[in-house]
């Protein structure tokens, strides 16, 4: 705790590797006050994963997790398929979650180029369109697709879950990749027809390797969304089972440990990938990131839904 | 803030043309085809369905028999004043935890943005920002159930207050109003300190010091100079906190009870319990005015240039 407090040393940090431009620092003054509340809320807000974690390793005498501790056990993610139904709602997620992703960054990308380095007919309007895709409420969206599948007579199910999943995630992709079409600006793409690329190899040659980072970013977003959709998937859903719906389901009737296990395998994967990527920016780049990448970075921009 | 996004609202003018009408046209063309097969997408399976609520709402009939469109507006009316309905109920409770939940996020989460952007080292800053994302990592579901499982009457916290004596025997948290506001808050807490964090990141630390110069003590410079400059930040954290906690049926289910029955939930069991789909997109179609209007009005009265510029 004591090293993320500044020391009275530290106002001017060693610009070995800082770049010139750095504004200044705004001043420091040594309060514990912030850091406290700082602690304690994420102290708070971990409870809940430190419980999921916990109690996905009690060795719980009935098959739903309950409170009394009795002893460690890694009973349940040695049975982890045992429960009939969640392993394939988890399937069934991954799936819908990976094509859900791949589409909307196939269909994303080009748009945000478009809206990154055009000026259109129709692209405000079509960045306002992305804007209330974000801001619109899961409630309505999901219910207001359910009445569109309706009227069209469409019968709910997988494809369906699919079509609405990539119609939110393509809007996350379009804001993701735009704001690093933005950062990184048009000056190599620019060189590049200087020096006689035609549009077609300055994209696979100078804009693509770009935005390579940028696109992954955006997929795992995407995929991070869909796989945690609960609202707008129980209205598109018809008879399919997703990992959500599952256990929104059993949590009236008490949760199978497995639950437990499934989301703790989740969160060690969704940490690896953060840890790495932390590690990866570090070494590339000393300088944290800027508030553009931050806003590109960053999965609450996205869990809007 | 226009000025420090270089997005949409002021792209770079296109690189000249080459000579000739014809690879001009072609050149003008080229943003069209690149967002023709998404925006296709979104019109078909954003836009439309949207107005599609509003003309299922319209249309009369039941599960059985199917419904047909007679436009009768006249659910509108019988929503919110047909005997015995308790929508606008559920419409008004879903504000209040909107709101509520709404300024406990900002009342949480200003420190925790203030923190970040002016207390800790540079290289602190995106691991104690990853910090706060941390509960994403975890679904949705599983994390508010987490708390209900934790809240629970035999759970730690009520079974070691009893034990203390706090309180007493029939104390329950999990039901009432503030399991709902608490975990509505728990749940969008991150929506409101990254665009704080954000706006505060972008304050020019000159600023503070000419602040400071100026003699002015620190709660002077807090609520003259960082709050107004943090302002397009709480802007969208109020704008993405409150749409996300008015709408949401899954906090009212896994941690309240019969008396915190909101519009959400409502919307679902018309849907998909009940299958009125009629009444269910009315009441959808209802939500999303509502929440239209009170966000155009708290645009135009909190006054931000560009909404866009936010997401």
């Amino acid at each position: 705790m004591s090293t993320t407090l500044p020391r009275p040393g530290d106002a001017a940090p060693a610009p070995v590797s800082t770049p010139a431009v750095v504004p200044p620092e705004p001043p420091r003054r040594r309060r514990p006050g912030l850091a406290i509340v700082f602690w304690v809320v994420i102290g708070i807000t971990l409870i809940p994963i430190v419980t999921m974690v916990l109690y996905s390793f009690n060795n719980a005498p009935t098959s739903r997790i309950t409170f009394h501790w009795n002893g460690f056990t890694t009973y349940w993610y040695r049975n982890l398929t045992q429960v009939s139904g969640l392993t394939h709602a988890f399937v069934v997620s991954l799936e819908i979650a990976v094509l859900a992703s791949v589409i909307s960054v196939a269909l994303g990308t080009p748009m945000a180029m478009a809206l990154a380095r055009y000026r259109f007919l129709g692209g405000p309007v079509l960045s306002s369109i992305i804007f209330v895709d974000i801001a619109a409420p899961s409630i309505v969206v999901g219910a207001a697709s359910l009445s569109f599948f309706l009227s069209i007579n469409l019968a709910t199910g997988f494809l369906t879950i699919l079509l609405v999943h990539v119609a939110f995630d393509v809007a996350y992709v379009v804001v993701v990749v735009r704001a690093r079409l933005s950062g990184m600006g048009r000056d190599l793409e620019d060189a590049a027809g200087d020096l006689g690329a035609n549009p077609l190899v300055t994209f696979t040659r100078v804009t693509l390797p770009l935005l390579v980072p940028g696109l992954l970013a955006a997929g795992l977003l995407a995929f991070a969304m869909s796989i945690d959709d609960y609202v707008i998937t129980s209205f598109v859903a018809g008879p399919t089972v997703t990992f959500p719906l599952f256990v929104y389901g059993a949590a009236k009737v008490g949760l199978p440990p497995q639950v437990l296990c499934f989301g703790t395998l989740i969160f060690v994967v969704g940490l690896l990938i953060l840890l790495a990527n932390g590690m990866l920016n570090r070494r590339m780049v000393t300088r944290p990131m800027t508030p553009d990448q931050l806003v590109a970075a960053d999965p609450a921009t996205a869990s809007v839904t | 803030m226009t000025a420090t996004i270089p997005a949409a609202s002021t792209p770079a003018p296109p690189v000249p043309a080459p000579p000739g009408r014809r690879l001009d046209m072609k050149r003008r063309s080229i943003p069209y085809w690149l967002s023709l097969a998404g925006a296709a997408w979104l019109i078909v399976l954003f836009l439309i369905p949207l107005i599609s609520g509003l003309i299922v709402s319209l249309m009369t009939g039941n599960p059985e028999t199917g419904y047909t469109l007679t436009w009768n507006w006249g659910v509108y009316a019988r929503i919110f004043t047909g005997a015995g309905s308790q929508y606008g109920t559920f419409l008004v409770r879903s504000l209040w935890y909107g709101a509520a939940s709404t300024v406990l996020t900002i009342v949480v989460g200003y420190p925790l943005a203030y923190f970040i952007a002016f207390r800790v080292r540079e290289r602190w800053k995106s691991p104690l920002l990853m910090l706060v994302l941390l509960s994403f990592l975890v679904s949705f579901v599983i994390r508010t159930d987490m708390w209900a499982f934790f809240l629970a009457p035999q759970g730690p916290v009520l079974s070691a207050l009893h034990d203390l004596g706090i309180v007493s025997k029939g104390f329950r948290i999990l039901g009432t109003p503030s399991a709902v506001i608490g975990g509505d808050t728990y749940n969008t807490l991150a929506y409101m300190v990254l665009p704080i964090y954000v706006a505060l990141e972008r304050i020019d630390g000159r600023i503070l010091e000419a602040a400071d110069d100026l003699y002015a003590n620190r709660r002077q410079v807090f609520f003259r100079t960082v709050l107004p400059l943090s302002r397009a930040g709480i802007f969208a954290g109020v704008l993405l906190v409150f749409i996300t906690n008015v709408g949401d049926p899954v906090n009212a289910a896994l941690l309240g009870g019969s008396g915190t029955y909101v519009f959400g939930q409502a919307i679902q069991d018309a849907y998909l319990t009940n299958q009125q789909y009629n009444v269910a997109a009315a009441l959808s179609t209802v939500l999303m005015v509502v929440l239209g209007v009170i966000m155009f009005v708290y645009a135009r009265t909190a006054g931000t240039e560009n909404i866009e510029d936010l997401v």
